[in-house]
Protein backbone atom coordinates (compact mmCIF):
# COMPACT_ATOMS: atom_id res chain seq x y z
CA UNK A 1 0.00 0.00 0.00
CA UNK A 2 1.47 3.31 -1.06
CA UNK A 3 1.51 6.04 1.53
CA UNK A 4 -1.58 8.26 1.43
CA UNK A 5 -1.11 11.79 0.26
CA UNK A 6 -2.71 14.21 2.72
CA UNK A 7 -4.93 17.14 1.89
CA UNK A 8 -2.28 19.46 3.28
CA UNK A 9 0.22 18.08 0.76
CA UNK A 10 -2.20 18.71 -2.06
CA UNK A 11 -3.04 22.30 -1.09
CA UNK A 12 0.15 23.72 -2.59
CA UNK A 13 0.63 26.43 -5.16
CA UNK A 14 1.88 24.00 -7.84
CA UNK A 15 -1.34 21.97 -7.59
CA UNK A 16 -3.66 24.96 -7.85
CA UNK A 17 -6.52 24.48 -10.32
CA UNK A 18 -8.96 27.21 -9.29
CA UNK A 19 -8.61 30.45 -7.39
CA UNK A 20 -10.47 33.73 -7.10
CA UNK A 21 -9.54 35.97 -10.02
CA UNK A 22 -7.51 39.08 -9.28
CA UNK A 23 -9.94 41.16 -11.36
CA UNK A 24 -12.35 40.85 -8.42
CA UNK A 25 -11.42 43.18 -5.57
CA UNK A 26 -11.04 41.84 -2.04
CA UNK A 27 -14.31 43.41 -0.91
CA UNK A 28 -16.99 41.07 0.38
CA UNK A 29 -19.97 41.46 -1.92
CA UNK A 30 -23.11 42.74 -0.20
CA UNK A 31 -25.42 40.30 -2.00
CA UNK A 32 -27.67 37.90 -0.12
CA UNK A 33 -26.17 34.42 0.30
CA UNK A 34 -26.63 32.40 -2.90
CA UNK A 35 -27.56 35.34 -5.14
CA UNK A 36 -26.55 34.88 -8.77
CA UNK A 37 -25.21 38.43 -9.07
CA UNK A 38 -21.97 37.33 -7.37
CA UNK A 39 -21.45 34.41 -9.75
CA UNK A 40 -22.00 36.60 -12.81
CA UNK A 41 -19.59 39.23 -11.45
CA UNK A 42 -16.98 36.52 -11.04
CA UNK A 43 -17.46 35.19 -14.58
CA UNK A 44 -17.16 38.67 -16.10
CA UNK A 45 -14.01 39.24 -14.04
CA UNK A 46 -12.54 35.88 -15.11
CA UNK A 47 -13.16 36.63 -18.78
CA UNK A 48 -11.58 40.08 -18.43
CA UNK A 49 -8.56 38.43 -16.84
CA UNK A 50 -8.30 35.72 -19.50
CA UNK A 51 -8.63 38.23 -22.35
CA UNK A 52 -6.09 40.45 -20.60
CA UNK A 53 -8.28 43.55 -21.05
CA UNK A 54 -8.45 44.78 -17.46
CA UNK A 55 -7.03 48.19 -18.32
CA UNK A 56 -9.06 48.40 -21.56
CA UNK A 57 -12.45 47.78 -20.05
CA UNK A 58 -15.13 50.25 -19.00
CA UNK A 59 -18.26 48.98 -17.27
CA UNK A 60 -21.50 50.80 -16.57
CA UNK A 61 -23.41 49.86 -13.44
CA UNK A 62 -27.17 50.07 -13.03
CA UNK A 63 -29.58 50.96 -10.28
CA UNK A 64 -30.67 47.79 -8.51
CA UNK A 65 -28.93 45.34 -6.22
CA UNK A 66 -25.83 45.47 -8.41
CA UNK A 67 -25.53 49.26 -8.06
CA UNK A 68 -22.27 48.81 -6.15
CA UNK A 69 -20.67 46.51 -8.72
CA UNK A 70 -17.88 49.06 -9.19
CA UNK A 71 -16.65 48.12 -5.71
CA UNK A 72 -16.20 44.50 -6.74
CA UNK A 73 -14.61 44.63 -10.19
CA UNK A 74 -11.18 46.15 -10.45
CA UNK A 75 -11.86 47.89 -13.77
CA UNK A 76 -12.98 51.39 -14.68
CA UNK A 77 -16.69 51.77 -14.12
CA UNK A 78 -19.28 54.49 -14.27
CA UNK A 79 -22.65 54.62 -12.57
CA UNK A 80 -25.69 55.36 -14.71
CA UNK A 81 -29.06 56.74 -13.66
CA UNK A 82 -31.73 54.04 -13.42
CA UNK A 83 -32.18 52.37 -16.81
CA UNK A 84 -29.83 54.70 -18.65
CA UNK A 85 -26.79 52.43 -18.78
CA UNK A 86 -27.10 51.74 -22.54
CA UNK A 87 -27.21 55.49 -23.25
CA UNK A 88 -24.11 56.08 -21.14
CA UNK A 89 -22.35 53.09 -22.68
CA UNK A 90 -23.19 54.46 -26.13
CA UNK A 91 -21.36 57.67 -25.30
CA UNK A 92 -18.38 55.88 -23.77
CA UNK A 93 -17.96 53.45 -26.67
CA UNK A 94 -18.31 56.16 -29.30
CA UNK A 95 -15.74 58.33 -27.55
CA UNK A 96 -13.40 55.44 -26.85
CA UNK A 97 -14.06 52.80 -29.52
CA UNK A 98 -10.94 50.82 -28.59
CA UNK A 99 -12.22 50.10 -25.09
CA UNK A 100 -14.29 47.07 -24.18
CA UNK A 101 -17.51 48.61 -22.89
CA UNK A 102 -20.28 46.78 -21.09
CA UNK A 103 -23.40 47.46 -19.08
CA UNK A 104 -24.65 45.27 -16.27
CA UNK A 105 -28.38 45.62 -15.67
CA UNK A 106 -31.21 44.00 -13.76
CA UNK A 107 -34.62 43.35 -15.25
CA UNK A 108 -36.21 46.32 -13.50
CA UNK A 109 -33.44 48.52 -14.83
CA UNK A 110 -33.28 47.13 -18.38
CA UNK A 111 -36.87 46.07 -19.02
CA UNK A 112 -38.88 48.72 -17.14
CA UNK A 113 -37.45 52.21 -16.72
CA UNK A 114 -34.69 51.53 -19.27
CA UNK A 115 -36.75 49.90 -22.03
CA UNK A 116 -36.28 52.77 -24.45
CA UNK A 117 -32.52 53.01 -23.90
CA UNK A 118 -32.12 49.26 -24.35
CA UNK A 119 -34.17 48.96 -27.52
CA UNK A 120 -32.71 52.01 -29.19
CA UNK A 121 -29.10 51.15 -28.36
CA UNK A 122 -29.74 47.67 -29.77
CA UNK A 123 -31.49 49.04 -32.85
CA UNK A 124 -28.69 51.51 -33.50
CA UNK A 125 -26.30 48.58 -33.41
CA UNK A 126 -24.07 50.08 -30.74
CA UNK A 127 -20.92 48.07 -30.43
CA UNK A 128 -20.89 47.25 -26.71
CA UNK A 129 -22.08 44.38 -24.53
CA UNK A 130 -25.12 44.22 -22.26
CA UNK A 131 -25.25 41.77 -19.36
CA UNK A 132 -28.88 41.43 -18.32
CA UNK A 133 -29.60 39.74 -14.98
CA UNK A 134 -33.22 38.62 -15.02
CA UNK A 135 -34.54 37.55 -11.63
CA UNK A 136 -38.14 38.41 -12.42
CA UNK A 137 -38.41 41.00 -9.71
CA UNK A 138 -37.17 44.31 -8.31
CA UNK A 139 -34.75 42.75 -5.85
CA UNK A 140 -33.21 45.84 -4.32
CA UNK A 141 -36.36 47.70 -3.39
CA UNK A 142 -38.20 44.82 -1.75
CA UNK A 143 -39.36 42.34 -4.35
CA UNK A 144 -41.91 44.36 -6.30
CA UNK A 145 -43.38 43.08 -9.56
CA UNK A 146 -41.23 43.77 -12.62
CA UNK A 147 -42.18 43.61 -16.31
CA UNK A 148 -40.45 40.20 -16.27
CA UNK A 149 -42.48 38.77 -13.37
CA UNK A 150 -44.14 35.51 -14.48
CA UNK A 151 -47.91 35.09 -14.78
CA UNK A 152 -49.30 34.06 -11.36
CA UNK A 153 -45.94 34.79 -9.72
CA UNK A 154 -46.19 36.35 -6.29
CA UNK A 155 -44.31 39.53 -5.49
CA UNK A 156 -44.73 42.22 -2.86
CA UNK A 157 -46.94 44.21 -5.26
CA UNK A 158 -48.73 41.16 -6.68
CA UNK A 159 -49.27 39.25 -3.43
CA UNK A 160 -51.95 37.03 -5.01
CA UNK A 161 -49.84 36.40 -8.10
CA UNK A 162 -49.49 38.40 -11.30
CA UNK A 163 -52.90 38.72 -12.91
CA UNK A 164 -52.07 39.29 -16.57
CA UNK A 165 -55.55 40.69 -17.25
CA UNK A 166 -54.89 43.55 -14.90
CA UNK A 167 -51.08 43.75 -14.84
CA UNK A 168 -50.21 42.82 -18.38
CA UNK A 169 -47.96 40.11 -19.74
CA UNK A 170 -44.33 39.54 -18.85
CA UNK A 171 -41.95 41.16 -21.30
CA UNK A 172 -39.35 39.02 -23.08
CA UNK A 173 -36.83 41.73 -23.75
CA UNK A 174 -34.20 39.34 -25.04
CA UNK A 175 -36.54 37.94 -27.73
CA UNK A 176 -37.50 41.48 -28.66
CA UNK A 177 -33.95 42.71 -28.96
CA UNK A 178 -32.91 39.66 -31.01
CA UNK A 179 -35.34 40.79 -33.75
CA UNK A 180 -33.51 44.05 -34.23
CA UNK A 181 -30.98 44.27 -37.06
CA UNK A 182 -28.52 46.10 -34.81
CA UNK A 183 -27.87 43.08 -32.61
CA UNK A 184 -25.12 40.62 -33.47
CA UNK A 185 -25.25 38.12 -30.61
CA UNK A 186 -28.18 37.49 -28.25
CA UNK A 187 -28.22 34.59 -25.82
CA UNK A 188 -29.88 33.47 -22.59
CA UNK A 189 -27.86 31.64 -19.97
CA UNK A 190 -27.91 30.68 -16.29
CA UNK A 191 -25.36 30.13 -13.52
CA UNK A 192 -27.00 27.69 -11.11
CA UNK A 193 -25.01 24.53 -12.02
CA UNK A 194 -21.35 23.97 -12.90
CA UNK A 195 -22.34 23.12 -16.48
CA UNK A 196 -24.41 26.29 -16.88
CA UNK A 197 -21.62 28.35 -15.34
CA UNK A 198 -19.19 27.01 -17.96
CA UNK A 199 -21.62 27.79 -20.78
CA UNK A 200 -22.42 31.25 -19.45
CA UNK A 201 -18.74 32.05 -19.26
CA UNK A 202 -18.25 31.09 -22.91
CA UNK A 203 -21.15 33.36 -23.84
CA UNK A 204 -19.67 36.24 -21.85
CA UNK A 205 -16.35 35.73 -23.59
CA UNK A 206 -17.96 35.67 -27.03
CA UNK A 207 -19.91 38.83 -26.23
CA UNK A 208 -16.68 40.64 -25.33
CA UNK A 209 -14.81 39.25 -28.35
CA UNK A 210 -17.58 40.49 -30.65
CA UNK A 211 -16.66 44.08 -29.84
CA UNK A 212 -13.51 43.66 -31.93
CA UNK A 213 -15.68 42.84 -34.97
CA UNK A 214 -17.72 46.07 -34.73
CA UNK A 215 -20.86 44.37 -35.99
CA UNK A 216 -23.36 45.50 -33.39
CA UNK A 217 -24.64 44.89 -29.92
CA UNK A 218 -24.21 41.67 -27.95
CA UNK A 219 -26.63 40.89 -25.15
CA UNK A 220 -26.22 38.07 -22.64
CA UNK A 221 -29.24 37.49 -20.43
CA UNK A 222 -28.64 35.47 -17.29
CA UNK A 223 -31.77 34.06 -15.68
CA UNK A 224 -30.94 34.24 -12.01
CA UNK A 225 -32.47 33.85 -8.56
CA UNK A 226 -33.55 36.51 -6.13
CA UNK A 227 -33.91 34.14 -3.24
CA UNK A 228 -34.69 36.92 -0.75
CA UNK A 229 -37.35 38.46 -2.95
CA UNK A 230 -38.81 35.07 -3.79
CA UNK A 231 -38.71 34.18 -0.07
CA UNK A 232 -36.89 30.89 -0.53
CA UNK A 233 -33.54 29.39 0.39
CA UNK A 234 -30.93 29.69 -2.37
CA UNK A 235 -31.24 25.98 -3.20
CA UNK A 236 -35.05 26.17 -3.33
CA UNK A 237 -34.86 29.34 -5.38
CA UNK A 238 -32.69 27.68 -8.01
CA UNK A 239 -35.10 24.73 -8.16
CA UNK A 240 -38.04 27.11 -8.51
CA UNK A 241 -36.15 28.95 -11.24
CA UNK A 242 -35.63 25.74 -13.22
CA UNK A 243 -39.29 24.74 -12.86
CA UNK A 244 -40.89 28.13 -13.46
CA UNK A 245 -38.52 30.62 -15.05
CA UNK A 246 -36.88 28.37 -17.64
CA UNK A 247 -40.10 27.26 -19.39
CA UNK A 248 -40.96 30.93 -19.93
CA UNK A 249 -37.38 32.12 -20.47
CA UNK A 250 -35.77 29.16 -22.25
CA UNK A 251 -31.98 28.99 -22.16
CA UNK A 252 -29.92 29.06 -25.32
CA UNK A 253 -28.79 31.25 -28.19
CA UNK A 254 -31.35 33.45 -29.90
CA UNK A 255 -29.00 35.07 -32.39
CA UNK A 256 -25.43 34.16 -33.27
CA UNK A 257 -23.12 36.10 -35.60
CA UNK A 258 -26.04 38.23 -36.74
CA UNK A 259 -28.23 35.23 -37.68
CA UNK A 260 -31.31 34.11 -35.79
CA UNK A 261 -30.66 30.71 -34.21
CA UNK A 262 -32.85 27.90 -35.63
CA UNK B 1 -2.79 3.33 -11.59
CA UNK B 2 -3.02 7.09 -11.43
CA UNK B 3 -5.87 8.42 -9.35
CA UNK B 4 -6.83 12.05 -9.28
CA UNK B 5 -7.04 13.51 -5.83
CA UNK B 6 -8.11 16.99 -4.89
CA UNK B 7 -8.73 19.27 -2.01
CA UNK B 8 -10.35 22.62 -1.48
CA UNK B 9 -9.80 25.52 0.87
CA UNK B 10 -12.85 27.53 1.89
CA UNK B 11 -12.28 31.10 3.04
CA UNK B 12 -14.44 30.47 6.09
CA UNK B 13 -14.90 34.06 7.19
CA UNK B 14 -16.12 35.09 3.73
CA UNK B 15 -18.39 32.11 3.15
CA UNK B 16 -22.07 32.99 3.44
CA UNK B 17 -23.29 29.45 4.03
CA UNK B 18 -25.61 29.71 1.04
CA UNK B 19 -25.63 25.94 0.60
CA UNK B 20 -25.14 25.97 -3.17
CA UNK B 21 -21.81 24.13 -3.20
CA UNK B 22 -22.76 20.84 -1.45
CA UNK B 23 -25.34 19.81 -4.09
CA UNK B 24 -22.93 20.85 -6.88
CA UNK B 25 -20.32 18.36 -5.68
CA UNK B 26 -20.50 15.06 -7.59
CA UNK B 27 -18.50 13.26 -4.89
CA UNK B 28 -20.58 14.29 -1.89
CA UNK B 29 -17.64 15.94 -0.18
CA UNK B 30 -19.20 19.10 1.19
CA UNK B 31 -21.49 20.02 4.06
CA UNK B 32 -22.35 23.12 6.00
CA UNK B 33 -20.71 23.22 9.42
CA UNK B 34 -22.68 23.16 12.67
CA UNK B 35 -20.38 25.96 13.81
CA UNK B 36 -20.73 29.47 12.45
CA UNK B 37 -18.23 32.07 11.31
CA UNK B 38 -17.97 35.58 12.80
CA UNK B 39 -20.93 36.69 10.70
CA UNK B 40 -23.07 33.82 11.91
CA UNK B 41 -23.04 31.79 8.72
CA UNK B 42 -22.77 28.00 8.73
CA UNK B 43 -19.75 27.84 6.47
CA UNK B 44 -19.01 25.07 3.97
CA UNK B 45 -16.38 22.45 4.81
CA UNK B 46 -15.14 19.10 3.53
CA UNK B 47 -17.08 16.54 5.54
CA UNK B 48 -15.68 13.78 3.34
CA UNK B 49 -12.27 15.11 2.23
CA UNK B 50 -10.91 11.82 0.88
CA UNK B 51 -13.54 11.78 -1.87
CA UNK B 52 -12.52 15.12 -3.39
CA UNK B 53 -11.26 14.89 -6.98
CA UNK B 54 -10.53 18.59 -7.41
CA UNK B 55 -13.15 18.87 -10.15
CA UNK B 56 -13.78 22.58 -9.27
CA UNK B 57 -17.57 22.27 -9.54
CA UNK B 58 -18.05 23.75 -6.06
CA UNK B 59 -15.89 26.75 -6.93
CA UNK B 60 -17.82 27.31 -10.17
CA UNK B 61 -21.16 27.75 -8.41
CA UNK B 62 -19.89 29.72 -5.40
CA UNK B 63 -21.33 33.25 -5.74
CA UNK B 64 -18.74 34.68 -3.39
CA UNK B 65 -15.64 33.13 -4.97
CA UNK B 66 -14.37 31.85 -1.63
CA UNK B 67 -13.30 28.35 -2.74
CA UNK B 68 -9.76 27.54 -3.90
CA UNK B 69 -9.17 24.13 -5.48
CA UNK B 70 -6.04 21.98 -5.75
CA UNK B 71 -5.52 18.72 -7.61
CA UNK B 72 -2.80 16.09 -7.99
CA UNK B 73 -2.38 12.81 -9.78
CA UNK B 74 -1.91 10.43 -6.88
CA UNK B 75 0.25 7.52 -8.00
CA UNK B 76 -0.92 4.36 -6.24
CA UNK B 77 1.09 1.22 -7.07
C1 LIG C 1 -35.27 57.00 -11.11
C2 LIG C 1 -35.45 55.91 -10.12
N1 LIG C 1 -36.64 55.27 -10.03
C3 LIG C 1 -36.83 54.28 -9.14
C4 LIG C 1 -35.81 53.91 -8.31
C5 LIG C 1 -36.03 52.79 -7.30
N2 LIG C 1 -35.40 51.54 -7.68
C6 LIG C 1 -34.20 51.21 -7.20
S1 LIG C 1 -33.69 49.70 -7.71
C7 LIG C 1 -35.11 49.47 -8.60
C8 LIG C 1 -35.37 48.20 -9.35
C9 LIG C 1 -34.26 47.25 -9.40
O1 LIG C 1 -34.64 46.04 -9.95
P1 LIG C 1 -33.71 45.25 -10.95
O2 LIG C 1 -33.21 46.16 -12.00
O3 LIG C 1 -34.48 44.06 -11.42
O4 LIG C 1 -32.45 44.84 -10.08
P2 LIG C 1 -32.30 43.69 -8.97
O5 LIG C 1 -32.23 44.44 -7.69
O6 LIG C 1 -33.45 42.76 -9.07
O7 LIG C 1 -31.01 43.04 -9.33
C10 LIG C 1 -35.94 50.58 -8.47
C11 LIG C 1 -37.27 50.68 -9.11
C12 LIG C 1 -34.58 54.60 -8.41
N3 LIG C 1 -33.53 54.28 -7.64
N4 LIG C 1 -34.42 55.58 -9.32
S1 LIG D 1 -32.38 41.00 -2.92
FE1 LIG D 1 -32.35 39.40 -4.49
S2 LIG D 1 -31.13 40.21 -6.22
FE2 LIG D 1 -30.71 41.47 -4.39
S3 LIG D 1 -28.87 40.57 -3.46
FE3 LIG D 1 -30.65 39.64 -2.45
S4 LIG D 1 -31.08 37.78 -3.63
FE4 LIG D 1 -29.73 39.07 -4.89
S1 LIG E 1 -13.52 20.10 -6.09
FE1 LIG E 1 -15.16 18.76 -6.88
S2 LIG E 1 -15.01 16.89 -5.66
FE2 LIG E 1 -13.82 18.48 -4.55
S3 LIG E 1 -15.30 19.37 -3.11
FE3 LIG E 1 -15.37 20.63 -4.95
S4 LIG E 1 -17.04 19.75 -6.16
FE4 LIG E 1 -16.49 18.22 -4.62
S1 LIG F 1 -21.18 28.24 -2.36
FE1 LIG F 1 -19.56 29.54 -1.47
S2 LIG F 1 -20.63 30.94 -0.09
FE2 LIG F 1 -22.05 29.27 -0.56
S3 LIG F 1 -21.78 27.78 1.11
FE3 LIG F 1 -20.39 27.15 -0.56
S4 LIG F 1 -18.44 28.16 -0.10
FE4 LIG F 1 -19.99 29.18 1.14
MG1 LIG G 1 -34.38 42.13 -10.83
Amino acid sequence: MAEQITNKDIAREENLVFKRTGVLTDKVMHYCPGCGHGTVHRLIAEVIEEMNIQSDCIGVTPVGCSVLMYNYLDVDMQEAAHGRAPALATAIKRLQPDKFVFTYQGDGDLAAIGTAETIHAANRGENFTIFFINNGIYGMTGGQMAPTTLPEMKSSTSPYGRDVKMMGNPLKMTELVAQLPGTYYVTRQAVHTPRDVRKAKKAIRKAFENQKLEKGLSLVEIVSNCNSGWKMTPVQANEWMVENMFPFYPLGDLKVDGEMAK
Amino acid sequence: MAKVKGTIVVDIERCKGCGLCPPACPSDVLSLAREVNAKGYHYAYMANPDACTGCINCALVCPDAVITVYRVKNKVN
